[in-house]
């Protein structure tokens, strides 16, 4: 872990990463899974360093990745959560993350409802700034340890037929992995109702599209669930919560038309019943704590990294 | 009934098969064995319908009937409705969902099938609602639908005003490939209207429904249907603009397909004159340039199909007042008729009108072309072409006795009509 390259000042998106980037946060990844494994699983690596977990958006989840992530590497971190509503947007946005600045932060992790707001952040301080979810842009870190578990389970990414399935047009993991799984060379099928498949999206490399979950999941080596957004119901991409299940849950009798080793993913919190059945979500093929347990390594990966960067 | 059944000397006339000469059809077990000509010595247990001087045609389909049942008993019933389908030569319909309750939900799709499978003269494919409820606020449950049974969706009665939800309807619809198809009327350019907006509507104080109405929906539908990727079916188009549009988004390649109906190719707006209700429809009867434009669209194939629109009435709800009145014609009966005329005045050619009002049908709702070909289970129409009537709706099978067509002299029915090898005798003993 001593020549680690810097991967530049910011993650803000997969989009922005080169193939090799992504390889060696996976190598480094890896590493830390190692320090995870032993009985005692705090590095001094980062001692001295500050993170701030900017959050406008809840997620317990995600949060407690990072902010565990940085402490196993003797991070100072200060958890910052804003409610959107009491944010006056622009000059707020900006004072808020100097302040933290001001306490000498060096990596500043945000996950905010709007698209760009990272990308807005990154052009106007000195820290590192990592994206931790904007709007339906990007979610960089779900998808490296996607394929970080991905890569564990099957031995390489290269030429593996994922099938992501669902709300692909509100997904920002959709859409970083789609970024990350092209760039690898793997081939993505993109499987979910035509309300919710994005324009466009069919011509990026790897990807095709399918509406009926027969057609997609065919031979696949993984499947991904997404969670479904209940509350965007009332802007009709799917009739009934109960038709949607009906169209598009993951249950072993779909899984069966997947190859005999596939395994299954989902990005969590899980709709039981609705995108993943129960004997499925808990089945032996599942990788959904597996999933969460490799964040914990990617994101101590990202943190090192960029940490190099700034060093 | 007779397992087998020789259709004997007619002039068999299917442009799909590429047929038109005299020629013997052989029925057996309900499936069409043989057509060739001069087929002797039939077997023994075998009725032969003399059919010299007929037309021997692929079995008619219509794909817009309102059937009213459920609901709406006392206008038409699936068995009533069935008939009249037959009797005017309809080897299948294409039942809306505007009953009562309204065919949204897969459980009413399953009571049209398993009724008209008990009471049904003829094969009905449900059309399922776009909307809950016809109300234009949630999409119903439409892969549940499709899976029920019904071959398209629509909200046929009203308009789908949300564009949005139109938008995703179209969209949502290509999970299972079935049309949307669009009754094309802008309500609030509607706004209350009851006939054409014209001199005649002026003259007789009455609320105009302006042929923008129509056609600002059919322009946004198009757009919506190229921007979808689903497919839209229009729905009795009665306008010139409605039919420039339909051309022009064909000629870009668009999956759009439409359909019109014989009274918008009959007639105008004149028939309301005298406070006709029985003219009263939706659309309305519009002007002579328009039903001349329609002729056309007929003609060189931007309109794909004649359907009925048939909306049976009870009497006394077209005995109201012109405001009052529902909108709608009892169109099975007369439709046949009525395109024949098209055909005798040399607007269309047997071989378009066959097209129109069958392969083109069955092509849009996904449902069995009516072939005259060996293997083919028998759907057949029987024309009478030379038998002179006069349209009599107190003869109507139908309960619907509403048509702006009572007491015209037409020419041409269906002598019999054959529905799933099954023959149907229409006028015995007229
Ligand atoms: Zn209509």
């Amino acid at each position: 872990m001593d020549n680690a390259a810097p991967l530049g000042k910011d993650l803000l998106g997969i989009k922005e990463l080169k193939r090799d980037d992504i390889l060696q946060i996976l190598e480094t990844a890896s590493a830390f899974k190692e320090v995870l494994e032993r009985d005692i699983k705090k590095v001094p690596t980062l001692r001295g360093k500050t993170m701030v977990n900017l959050f406008f958006e809840p997620s317990t989840r995600t949060r407690m990745s990072f902010e565990l992530a940085g402490k196993r590497l003797s991070m100072d971190v200060i958890n910052v959560s804003i409610q959107l509503s009491s944010v006056v947007k622009g000059e707020t946005l900006l004072d808020t993350i100097r302040t933290m600045e001001a306490y000498g932060a060096d990596i500043v992790v945000i996950r905010h409802s709007s698209s760009g707001v990272p990308h807005l952040l990154a052009g106007n301080v000195n820290a590192s700034v990592i994206n931790a979810g904007d709007g339906f842009n990007e979610h960089p870190t779900q998808a490296l340890l996607d394929l970080f578990t991905i890569r564990r389970m099957k031995g390489r990414l290269e030429g593996l037929e994922v099938a992501i399935v669902g709300d692909i047009a509100h997904s920002r993991v959709a859409r970083s992995n789609i970024y990350a799984m092209g760039k690898l060379g793997m081939n993505i099928r993109l499987v979910g109702p035509p309300t919710l498949i994005p324009a466009g999206i069919e011509t990026l490399p790897g990807v095709k599209v399918f509406h009926r979950m027969e057609d997609g999941l065919a031979g696949a080596d993984v499947v991904m669930q997404l969670r479904v957004q209940k509350e965007r119901q009332d802007s009709w991409f799917f009739p009934t919560i109960s038709e949607y299940a009906k169209l598009y849950i993951l249950n072993s009798k779909r899984l069966a038309l997947a190859k005999d080793d596939a395994i299954v993913m989902h990005p969590g919190p899980i709709n039981r019943g609705i995108e993943i059945s129960s004997d499925v979500a808990d089945g032996t093929r599942s990788m959904i704590l597996d999933q969460v347990a490799n964040g914990l390594a990617v994101r101590m990966a990202v943190l090192y990294l960029l940490s190099g960067a700034r060093a | 009934m007779n397992d087998n059944v020789l259709i004997k000397g007619g002039r068999v006339v299917d442009p799909a098969s590429g047929l038109d000469s005299i020629m013997d059809v052989f029925i057996e077990n309900g499936v069409i064995s043989k057509v060739s000509g001069g087929i002797e010595n039939p077997p023994d247990n075998c009725s032969v319908i003399d059919s010299a001087g007929l037309l021997v045609i692929p079995g008619l389909v219509d794909m817009h009937t309102h059937l009213r049942e459920p609901g709406f008993e006392y206008k038409e019933t699936i068995a009533t409705g069935t008939r009249a389908a037959v009797r005017g030569g309809f080897t299948a319909v294409c039942c809306m969902a505007n009953t009562n309750p309204v065919n949204d939900e897969p459980a009413i799709t399953r009571f049209i099938l398993s009724k008209a499978a008990s009471d049904g003269a003829c094969p009905v494919y449900p059309i399922g609602a776009i909307t809950v409820g016809l109300d234009g606020k949630n999409l119903a449950e439409m892969a549940s639908l499709a899976d029920a049974g019904c071959v398209a969706f629509s909200d046929d009665g009203k308009p789908v005003m949300d564009s949005l939800l139109m938008r995703r309807a179209l969209e949502y619809s290509r999970i299972f490939g079935k049309p949307v198809i669009s009754h094309s009327e802008d309500a609030r350019l509607v706004a209350g209207g009851v006939m054409n907006e014209g001199l005649n509507a002026t003259r007789m104080g009455l609320r105009g429904i302006p042929w923008a109405a129509e056609e600002v929906m059919i322009a946004r539908d198009i757009a919506l249907c190229e921007l979808s990727g689903g497919r839209l079916h229009v729905a009795h188009i009665s306008t010139k603009g409605s039919v420039r549009l339909i051309r022009e988004a064909k000629a870009r390649g668009l999956a759009v397909t439409a359909e019109t109906c014989p009274h918008y190719f009959t007639i105008t707006d004149e028939a309301c004159i005298g406070y006709n209700t029985a003219a009263k429809v939706n659309p309305p009867l519009r002007a002579r340039a328009d039903k001349l434009a329609i002729r056309e669209g007929l003609a060189d194939g931007t309109i794909d199909a004649i359907a009925t629109d048939h909306a049976p009435h009870h009497r006394e709800e077209k005995a109201m007042g012109f405001d009052d009145a529902p909108f709608g014609i009892s169109g099975l009966e007369t439709a046949l008729a009525l395109s024949l005329r098209m055909v005798e005045k040399g607007v269309i050619s047997l071989n378009r009108m066959i097209d129109l009002m069958s392969a083109a049908p069955c092509r849009i709702m996904g449902i069995p072309e009516r072939r005259i070909a060996e293997g083919s289970v028998a759907n057949i129409t029987i024309v009478d072409p030379a038998v002179e009537w006069e349209v009599d709706p107190a003869s109507f099978v139908s309960l619907g006795k509403n048509t702006p067509f009572e007491g015209l002299r037409l020419k041409g029915r269906a002598a019999f009509t054959i529905v799933n090898g099954r023959v149907c005798e229409n006028f015995k003993g007229d």
